[in-house]
């Protein structure tokens, strides 16, 4: 298709003009974003220095202690670094659990509210949003009371006669996982409703005429089409949960580390930055990888219909 | 000899809501849809035609009396297992899926095998003319594709009934009128029995074989379109099919007696009293005053439709009649307001209405 002079030069107006809308968002990012980061890729690479900081010469024993550690015995001998390897370890496990358990939870949650009557669904939207309300750390000591030996949940159940001796949920992965999915609960119901809300629920009927069974208007109609907020919930979920630092130290008590917690440790008591920052851009390359091949997966699934 | 009926509803209520806010949208509908014909469910919105299609394809359940295809009670049985399909007021299509993924759709839920699903769907693209469509997806079709595809994806599984739920409304005139010669000439071809849902009269009487007429949650009358539309059974009809005269009258001997004294002769009269006589306006000519039966008029008014005009005539006793005349070629029926001029009815035309 041809066009004339004066269009071209209005689709070049256009984007002259959207770049320079733009550019106090660019600034801010180019420096907020990318400055940070960088600083970081360069303290990876320089010596960790006595009392914390780093010393202007070159190494890559950060990288390097990312996987290993010297033999505590033999010194000169390296060894894998069991002790980092299970951090990592349980960060990706709790944080894909915690993925996968909001959406079980979510999924029926935006359902229900996405089908609603109109007038209440804002009703809805606003008590899950009412725990942002309150301070990340507040809800977590709440939940800890609600976990704990001596919390609601072992004083009823010992009540109950149900068990005898309370049960130990705080200080293990368990306790962790249970927070996680609280806290990050609302950033997968809320894309989830976005998508089924502009669900058509008459679809539901035409499969359903179409000799489709409910499982199969689910996994045929529903989810293909709600795909969208899947997949933005999930990420909205797995990537702060995957850097979690306060949830694991209250609920995990510092010895159920994870990624986060191992990095802010490096900066504080460790006296490791080099470490630290190894971790992070480590930390970064997970979730970007993660990222790329989940929205990968999801568009091919897409595009074959 | 099998079941002669491809529906048949017998006593079916539908109320929506409890206790004394219940509305009955079906009250004690009973109907017998015969196997191959294209039936019409005619009748305003809310008198219940399209709740009546619902519960045929299963989408709700009665609140009392049954359903049956085939002569098999399918009264409780959820939509997936009904050989019946929908084609949706808003189509309804798939909008993740292609034109011929959409067509597919019903037949792979059946469990078909690849080869017949791929074969079935190619001669229903074949057979709404959306061949070279096939792999678009229906976001990208116009109103009247959209509504081609639907039909064939209804059609592909080879129902035993088709439901069409309103189809023609959200398209604009001169593509429902090819959409009605489509619809009969797809139903002569699969031999599929319709039910077509519509308030449409003109559609109704053009398309069906047979129509049901509804208000109110009941079926006020069946039957062929000629049936319907010249022997209304009662005023609602009457009013609801096309246009019509009511005139109050009293019966009498050997007819009835118009306000203004006029005697109309109408065959098979029972009862006696006041009643309504109805005329259609085609049926009112205009005559010469000195003619037998010439009831005396003043015109009152004239309005051009192109093909007709309408005469609107004042009888002596002031009641109104409107006469359609045929407009001569050069649009003017000679008429004056005020004129006086002569009617009568054309004989046998007239009826006796119970309200």
């Amino acid at each position: 298709m041809t066009m004339s002079p004066a269009e071209i030069e209005r689709d070049k107006a256009s984007t002259r003009n959207a770049w320079a809308l733009s550019t106090p968002a660019l600034i801010l990012l180019t420096f907020a974003a990318c400055g940070p980061l960088f600083i970081m890729l360069v303290y990876s690479f320089l010596t960790k220095g006595q009392y914390g900081n780093v010393i202007g010469t070159f190494s890559l024993d950060g990288w390097r202690s990312i996987l290993t550690s010297e033999d505590i015995f033999d010194p000169g001998v390296t060894v894998w670094a069991d002790a980092h390897l299970s951090i990592f370890w349980r960060s990706v496990k709790l944080s894909v659990l915690t993925t996968i358990l909001t959406l079980a939870i979510g999924f029926p949650t935006a359902w229900f509210i996405a089908t609603r009557p109109p007038k209440s669904r804002p009703l809805w939207l606003f008590l899950i949003t009412i725990p942002f309300w309150t301070n990340l750390l507040i809800r977590t000591v709440a939940i800890f009371e609600v976990i704990r030996n001596e919390g609601v949940i072992n004083t009823l159940l010992i009540w109950a006669s149900v068990i005898s001796a309370p049960l130990q949920i705080t200080y293990t992965d368990t306790a962790v996982f249970i927070g996680m999915v609280y806290v990050y609960l609302p950033l997968m119901v809320l894309p989830l409703f976005a998508s089924i809300d502009r669900f058509d629920m008459r679809l539901i009927e035409a499969a359903h005429d179409l000799y489709a069974s409910r499982m199969a208007v689910l996994r045929r109609v529903i989810l293909p089409i709600v795909r969208p907020g899947v997949i933005a919930g999930s990420i909205l979920v797995f990537v702060p949960s995957l850097g979690a630092v306060v949830t694991p130290r209250i609920l995990g008590g510092g010895k159920n580390m994870m990624i986060g917690n191992f990095i802010e440790l490096q900066f504080g008591q460790g006296r490791n930055w080099p470490l630290g920052a190894a971790l992070s851009m480590t930390l970064l390359v997970i979730v970007t990888v993660a990222l790329l091949f989940y929205v990968r997966v999801s568009s091919r699934e897409n595009a074959h219909g | 000899m099998t079941n002669q009926n491809a529906v048949e509803a017998r006593n079916v209520i539908k109320a929506f809501g409890q206790g004394t806010s219940a509305v009955r949208a079906l009250d004690d509908v009973s109907v017998n849809i015969q196997r191959g014909e294209f039936f019409t469910l005619l009748g305003p919105s809310g008198c219940g035609k399209t709740t009546l299609l619902r519960l045929i394809a299963g989408f709700e359940m009665p609140s009392g009396g049954t359903i049956l295809l085939e002569g098999t009670d399918i009264t409780y049985l959820p939509p997936n297992q009904r050989p019946v399909n929908t084609v949706f007021q808003s189509y309804a299509l798939f909008p993740h899926l292609s034109v011929a993924q959409n067509i597919s759709f019903g037949l792979e839920m059946q469990g078909k095998p690849a080869a017949e699903v791929k074969a079935r769907t190619d001669k229903m693209l074949a057979l709404v003319q959306m061949e070279a469509m096939a792999g678009r997806k229906t976001s990208q079709l116009s109103g009247g594709q959209q509504q081609r595809v639907a039909l064939a994806r209804a059609l592909a599984p080879q129902p035993k009934v088709l439901l069409l739920d309103e189809p023609l409304s959200a398209l604009d005139y001169k593509l429902r009128k090819e959409m009605q010669i489509e619809l009969k000439r797809l139903q002569h071809e699969t031999g599929i029995t319709f039910v077509f849902v519509t308030h449409d009269q003109e559609e109704a009487l053009t398309m069906s074989d047979r129509v049901g007429v509804m208000s109110a949650g009941k079926l006020q009358q069946v039957g062929t379109p000629r049936e319907i539309y010249t022997r209304p059974v009662n005023r609602f009809v009457a009013s609801f099919i096309g246009e019509t005269n009511f005139l109050p009258a009293s019966v009498v001997p050997g007819g009835v007696k118009l306000g203004c004294g006029a005697v109309i002769a109408v065959e098979g009269l029972s009862g006696q009293g006041a009643t309504t006589l109805t005329i259609r306006p085609e049926q009112v000519r205009l005559v010469d005053a000195a003619e037998a039966e010439a009831i005396p008029a003043t015109v009152t008014n004239l309005v051009y439709f192109g093909t007709d005009t309408h005469c609107y005539l004042a009888l002596p006793d002031g009641a109104e009649v409107v006469a359609r005349l045929q407009s001569p070629s050069n649009g003017e029926v000679g008429l004056q307001q005020g004129q006086k001029v002569a009617l009568r009815f054309v004989p046998g035309a007239a009826q006796v209405l119970a309200d």
